[in-house]
């Protein structure tokens, strides 16, 4: 497989050589009444593509909850938009780049967070935190240590260099990822709600401009054939069509088009992403029901020698179209060319409703902007459940660890529970002077200094669960990252989703997404927040095996007071801390059941979501109220991991006593939704124990902070069960990834190093 | 009195570093475009944290050249405190304003973190109010911040006090001697790896860093009263 298929005479097999079905090339020559010439069949086949068409996805993707009074904007745009108050708005969304980066880590993963920049400050916000969820392999995978290296350096090596504080994101490690890994990218952005720029163009006449980097060969079919089929050995061979970031132009380009934004000569604006200029004009003319045509002659262009059909479809970073009024292509000109760019006037807006493209003085491309987008194939992909069950699990053959010190020591060192602190100090957490959560904790927290208020944000998904239970397992996700959220006083906003699946042409995977689109719209309106923003990614199979099913959810939520927040690091002073919330803890779905056992069970555990906003709003309102200033989320790895947690992040110890009902390894490392610890003053632990009541939440009083160990008694038989020093586990805790990434694995390429 | 921030192409740092000496210590503040060889009749300049041009070559190599800087390295040579935050600290010592250099971390990894920094010399533009030995909490965040110099200059500014910042803890990224920053011959110019712009605010984790920016009202006071005399 080459890049891009060589130019010859258009038939069937050219077609089917860029991706497109034997009927989809019937319905191409119905739609023109002819046959496409080169550069059309090119257009044709990145714009019908999964990645930029949703042809299978989009009758799901409309059960998402999409409105609600604070979206300012939905689904379709470049990003969503949420009201804050203030007349600010907040405006974001998640997007992954993951075949690109399984292939070449570093410059995959910096254009992955490049090209969701482009998506937010397009809509004239300033981009003010990033977020990024990522799943590797299996640690001792060949490829796991290269990739991760890379990948982390990648992200880093862009976003540092942008000046867009990293605040969070999430990593883990499972063998269904070995050959397809997920990078998924998140930005926020605030604007004036009055402010907020779209892609729609409109007016006849008005010029279109061409701003940004230099247009070269790199990305070529990035959006048709890299991320819209599966993984083959031979997609190594696809490296050139992933792009190469250039975050010294991005950051021009963000100061410069902020600049631009700030006057009234824009009509509309798009970056030029997947499918570049085509998709980017393609995309603004048809929400305009206008035409829309290109001079190519005119594009700037890095090798003299590129051909149109190449100018088309290049997929070369940093770049954007703009709208502008007729006259003010001088005023916007000037802008651009202060900030070191190239801005040139490459086409019209006209009122044919067509795209149309001219090179040397001859017409290459004709076709309706509608046949590209609206009249874009649909497809109800067959679905099926799996037919065989998968085995209960039976308690009694779980061996119950005789040494729980030892055991809680194995799981902070294991490789999904571990301190991710390797990975989030390559990151700045710091710039823009904003933020108050840094990366760490259960979200990370920006203030908004217009408002006085702040935002905080998360990335949640456990695919585990959702491979068990796609239904259940979204909604998990959804609740786990609205706890996130609680338990830093933030109450949940809105969400934008990264739904990372296999082939949709295998009924099982289309079960598993339609189960999690009706989980996640279930689990939305009972939080009452919209889906504003996302992006599906299909085709994550290698060797015919599809990932584990992974619907990120990333979520916003606001906090009223940036000065009333919370983070897991237990008080300095003595507290008590308190269990809220009823979840019952369960092996099945476990990270130790998966660690240290080997095994899943059949299900997930399961979801109260009433219950869980119950205990959110309690929590939130515990810590608006300036009681609680130290809360934590009890998930992955169950009671002792979350406590352990607190412990590590403040240098505080604990002591605790359980009465145990059952097996001690249950009540320790079970997995439940619907809990969270926090750590109140002794004078007020009756208040939040009324408020809990009012609320209709349990607490149990686990016990209190202080001293330097971990120490968890057995109330009934009053014995120590687990008795280790914070500083001992610590080194357990952070010594993994570490070695996870120092493996013997060839070097990625050099990080972007600076200040 | 008036700051002056610098805005080369690729800052990341110059709105935190306004904004620090504008909206907290409460002084005026003028934006520099790394364009015009102007300072604007500053009292003060600071090179910000970031990747001037990218920083695709040595850091800090092309900002150097940047018209500003002829107007820095005049205001500097005319006893103007110059603050080098990072990104500013490597530009510095490209220039000549500062001895040694800023190589790559030994890790070979941008690293990004809260540190203990400890003041070893109270007689600079950006010390002048602090107190010697006293330790403040700053974050690091750099991929290129491990400070070298030869043995002989390394000597002579310990026998000069012109280490003025030294890491508490060790040195993060490998520096020799542990330095965080070190000054000119005259104090004035000062540069300083770790980001006292990001430590100024106790909702944002420390303000411990505010000392430093007001040490410079400090210093141009005593500098007039000895111009005066």
């Amino acid at each position: 497989m080459t890049a891009a298929p060589a130019m010859r005479q258009v038939d069937e097999s050219l077609a089917i050589e860029h991706g497109l079905s034997p009927d989809e090339y019937r319905d191409i020559l119905g739609h023109l009444g002819r046959v496409p010439t080169f550069e059309e069949l090119g257009v044709f086949s990145v714009m019908w593509s999964e990645h930029c068409s949703y042809k299978s996805s989009r009758m799901h993707l409309r059960r998402l909850p999409q409105s609600g009074k604070a979206v300012l904007q939905g689904p379709g745009e470049n990003a969503g938009a949420v009201d804050i108050g203030g007349g600010m708005a907040a405006v974001f969304k998640i997007e992954s780049h993951n075949h690109p980066s399984y292939i070449e880590p570093y410059q995959g993963a910096a254009t992955g967070v490049g090209g969701i920049l482009r998506d937010v400050f397009t809509m004239g916000a300033r981009p003010v935190a990033n977020m990024n969820s990522l799943r590797f392999g299996s640690p001792d995978h060949e490829k796991t240590p290269f990739l991760l290296r890379g990948v982390v350096a990648g992200i880093g090596g862009y976003g540092n260099s942008v000046g867009v504080a990293t605040v969070g994101g999430e990593v883990s490690f499972d063998a269904g990822y070995n050959g397809n890994i997920l990078v998924n990218a998140f930005t926020l952005g605030i604007v004036r709600a009055d402010r907020i720029f779209r892609a729609v163009a409109s007016g006849t006449g008005n010029p279109v401009l061409y701003v940004g980097s230099k247009t070269g060969r790199d990305g070529i079919h990035g959006a048709s054939l890299l991320a819209s089929s599966e993984f083959k050995e031979e997609s190594e061979q696809m490296r050139p069509t992933v792009q190469v970031g250039d975050p010294f132009t991005e950051s021009l380009l963000i100061e410069a088009c902020l600049e631009v934004l700030e006057g009234d000569d824009v009509v509309a604006i798009q970056d030029m992403g997947a499918a570049g200029l085509t998709s980017s004009s393609v995309e603004m003319a048809s929400r305009g029901e206008v035409g829309i045509r290109l001079d190519l002659d005119r594009i700037p262009l890095r090798e003299a020698d590129l051909t149109p059909y190449e100018m088309l479809l290049s997929e070369s970073q940093e770049r954007m179209l703009l709208v502008v009024h007729k006259g003010a292509e001088e005023r916007v000109t000037k802008i651009f060319t202060k900030w070191g760019l190239d801005c040139v006037v490459a086409g019209t807006i006209t009122e044919t409703g067509r795209f149309e493209a001219a090179f040397h003085g001859k017409m290459l491309v004709s076709i309706p902007a509608a046949a590209l987008t609206d009249a874009a194939p649909k497809y109800d992909r067959p679905m099926a459940a799996p037919s065989a069950k998968l085995p209960a699990l039976k308690l009694e053959e779980i061996p119950e660890p005789s040494d729980l010190g030892a055991e809680l020591a194995e799981m902070l060192a294991s490789p999904n529970l571990s301190s991710r602190r390797w990975v989030y100090e390559q990151y700045d957490s710091y710039v823009g002077a904003n933020t108050i959560v840094h990366p760490g904790g259960d979200a990370g927290v920006v203030r908004v200094r217009e408002t006085g208020g702040a935002l905080a944000l998360t990335c949640d998904c456990n695919s585990r669960y959702v491979s068990l239970d796609p239904y259940v397992g979204t909604q998990h996700a959804v609740a786990e990252a609205a706890r996130n959220l609680y338990v830093t006083g933030a109450r949940p906003l809105a969400l934008s989703d990264c739904l990372n699946f296999g082939s949709p042409e295998k009924p099982h995977v289309m079960w598993q997404f339609s189960r999690a689109i009706d989980g996640m719209a279930d689990a939305c309106h009972a939080y009452e927040i919209p889906v504003i923003s996302g992006n599906v990614s299909f085709y994550n199979d290698t060797q015919g095996a599809s990932i584990p099913p992974t619907p990120t959810v990333a979520m916003v939520g606001l906090i009223a007071d940036a000065r009333r927040t919370a983070s897991i690091a237990f008080p300095d002073g003595e507290a008590e801390i308190l269990l809220l919330g009823s979840g019952e803890p369960v092996l099945e779905g476990s990270e130790y059941l998966a660690f240290r056992h080997g095994k899943t069970g059949d299900r997930p555990p399961a979801v109260d979501l009433a219950a869980e906003r119950r205990l959110g709003e309690l929590c939130a309102g515990l810590i608006a109220a300036g009681v609680v200033t130290s809360a934590h989320d009890v998930a992955d790895g169950g009671l002792a991991i979350a406590i352990s947690e607190m412990c590590l992040a403040s240098g505080v110890g604990s002591l605790i006593s359980l009465e145990f009902s059952g097996r001690a390894d249950v009540a320790l490392f079970g997995e439940s939704g619907t809990r969270i610890l926090v750590a109140v003053p002794a004078g007020r632990v009756t208040e939040v124990e009324s408020r809990a009541r009012a609320n209709r939440v349990s607490t149990v009083r686990l016990g209190t902070t202080g001293g330097d160990t971990i120490r968890i008694r057995d109330l009934k038989a009053d014995r120590m069960l687990v008795e280790a020093r914070l500083e001992t586990l610590r080194s357990r805790w952070e010594e993994t990834l570490p070695a996870i990434s120092h493996a013997d694995a060839p070097e990625p390429a050099r990080a972007s190093a600076g200040g | 009195m008036k700051w002056g921030v610098v805005a080369f192409p690729g800052s990341c740092d110059e709105r935190d570093a306004a904004y620090a000496v504008g909206s907290v210590i409460g002084d005026d503040v003028a934006m520099l475009w790394h364009g015009d060889a102007d300072t604007k009749g500053v009292d003060a300049i600071i090179l910000p944290g970031g990747f001037s041009y990218g920083d695709y070559l040595r850091c800090g190599a092309m900002a150097r050249f940047s018209p500003v800087m002829r107007a820095v390295a005049e205001h500097a040579k005319s006893g103007g405190p110059v603050f080098g935050i990072c990104n500013g600290f490597q530009i510095l010592c490209e220039a000549g304003l500062l001895p040694g250099a800023l190589v790559r971390n030994r890790s070979l990894r941008f690293i990004c973190q809260n540190v203990g920094v400890r003041v070893e010399s109270t007689d600079t533009a950006f010390t002048a109010a602090c107190e010697k030995g006293e330790v403040l909490s700053i974050p690091v965040k750099h991929g290129e911040g491990c400070f070298v110099a030869s043995e002989g200059e390394l000597e002579r500014l310990e026998r000069e006090g012109r280490i003025v910042f030294r890491y508490a803890d060790g040195a993060p990224n490998g520096s020799l001697c542990d330095i965080a920053g070190v000054s000119n011959e005259a104090g004035n110019v000062v540069g300083l790896m770790p980001h006292p712009e990001h430590a100024v605010d106790p909702l944002l984790g420390s303000d411990d860093a505010v000392v430093l920016f007001r040490s410079v009202h400090a210093w141009l006071t005593k500098t007039k009263l000895r111009r005066q005399a």
